[in-house]
């Protein structure tokens, strides 16, 4: 952006810039909480923390109105279609955030019931480590995808890999 | 009631269901055939010395990777207790391997209902007459039963659908007389 001289009250940009700038900062996340690492996201939207501060506040528990799907737990086997109609459900553009070790790649659940990381299921666009991770792993996470938003070009696209058997929901 | 008289108690009236019996800390075992599980339980319930009226826990055991084991491949184990007079009784059966049948407590204990529920889901064991025997904890597009010890712990399946259960809310719905 570019500001022309003080006497003419415009600014100049490109259409994608504004857009982005929307975007990235009125994220509306759903969170997906399945374990416990939803209940490390209460502390985040919280005031101590207080992800407002990163325009992420306005947490909705519909798909349909919410942007960011914030994947916060273990996903059974049991859960995937779930998860994958959640995501389906949500409108363009939409962003997927995988909290925690147990969403993003199963974490210690090596077990018959647990999917090994949500990028089988649904495209992820930043992980988050820990178990559960802090609050702050959390924010940066949120500046993570701010900065994907802003400059897409300049940070890897999503994750999604299909892995054996193949399966369609 | 001490464990000789319990033990005693039961003997008399079922002499031919109890197979044997063990004393483990203080707390007895009664070994049952599988056929007599439910008129013993149905002793333990109504005989007014006995009274258990509490199914703790119902446990089902897979011994194919027990050590020395001779026995049948598969176990159950039922935890009374007696909210009355307080004492507590464990009751064992054996299930074979080739038709893991036993009959269901359902009718008397309304939480056995779920918990043969589970020993069917998990381990494939079967009970007979009972209300609805379906998959509890796994989706009912799963082949096998995981905690059986020959499924390999990590062989996982993808399901396609989402469960509605609303076969199981309409029978409670209605049990509660809502239609």
């Amino acid at each position: 952006m570019g500001m022309t001289g003080e006497g003419f009250p415009a600014i100049t940009t490109r259409r994608d810039a504004v857009v982005a700038w929307g975007q990235k900062n009125s994220l509306w996340p759903m969170p997906f909480g399945t374990a416990c690492c939803a209940i490390e996201f209460m502390g985040v939207a919280a005031s101590v923390f207080d992800i407002s501060r990163f325009g992420a506040e306005l947490v909705r528990f519909s798909p349909r109105q919410a942007d960011l799907l914030l994947v916060a737990g273990t996903v059974t086997f049991k859960q995937a279609p779930i998860l994958r109609q959640i995501y389906e459900q949500m409108c363009e553009p939409k962003w997927v955030i995988s909290m925690g070790v147990c969403a993003s790649a199963g974490g210690f659940y090596n077990n018959y019931c647990t999917v090994q990381g949500i990028d089988q299921v649904v495209p992820v666009d930043v992980y988050i480590s820990g178990c559960p991770p802090r609050p702050e792993a959390i924010l940066q996470a949120v500046l993570k995808l701010q900065d994907k938003i802003d400059r897409p070009q300049a940070v890897p696209p999503a994750q999604f890999k299909v892995k054996e058997p193949q399966f369609d929901y | 009631m001490n464990n000789e008289a319990m033990l005693k108690t039961i003997t008399d009236k079922h002499p031919r269901a109890i197979k044997g019996s063990a004393e483990k800390f203080g707390f007895l075992e009664i070994r049952v055939a599988r056929e007599g599980i439910a008129e013993v339980v149905k002793t333990l319930w109504d005989d007014p010395e006995l009274a258990f009226n509490v199914l703790i826990d119902m446990v089902s055991i897979d011994y194919s990777a027990y050590p020395g084991w001779a026995g049948e491949r598969f176990g159950l184990a039922y935890l009374f207790k007696s909210l009355a007079l307080g004492h507590r009784v464990q009751l064992k059966v054996a299930v074979p391997e080739d038709e893991p049948v036993v009959p269901t407590l359902s009718g008397l204990f309304s939480n056995a209902n779920w918990l043969e529920r589970e020993a069917y889901d998990q381990m494939g064991i079967r009970f007979a007459h009972h209300p609805n025997l379906k998959r509890i904890l796994n989706h009912h597009e799963f082949v096998g039963h995981p905690l059986r010890k020959d499924y390999p712990i990590t062989k996982r399946q993808w399901l396609s659908a989402n469960e509605s259960l609303m076969d199981e809310m309409e029978v409670s719905l209605k049990k509660k007389g809502y239609e």
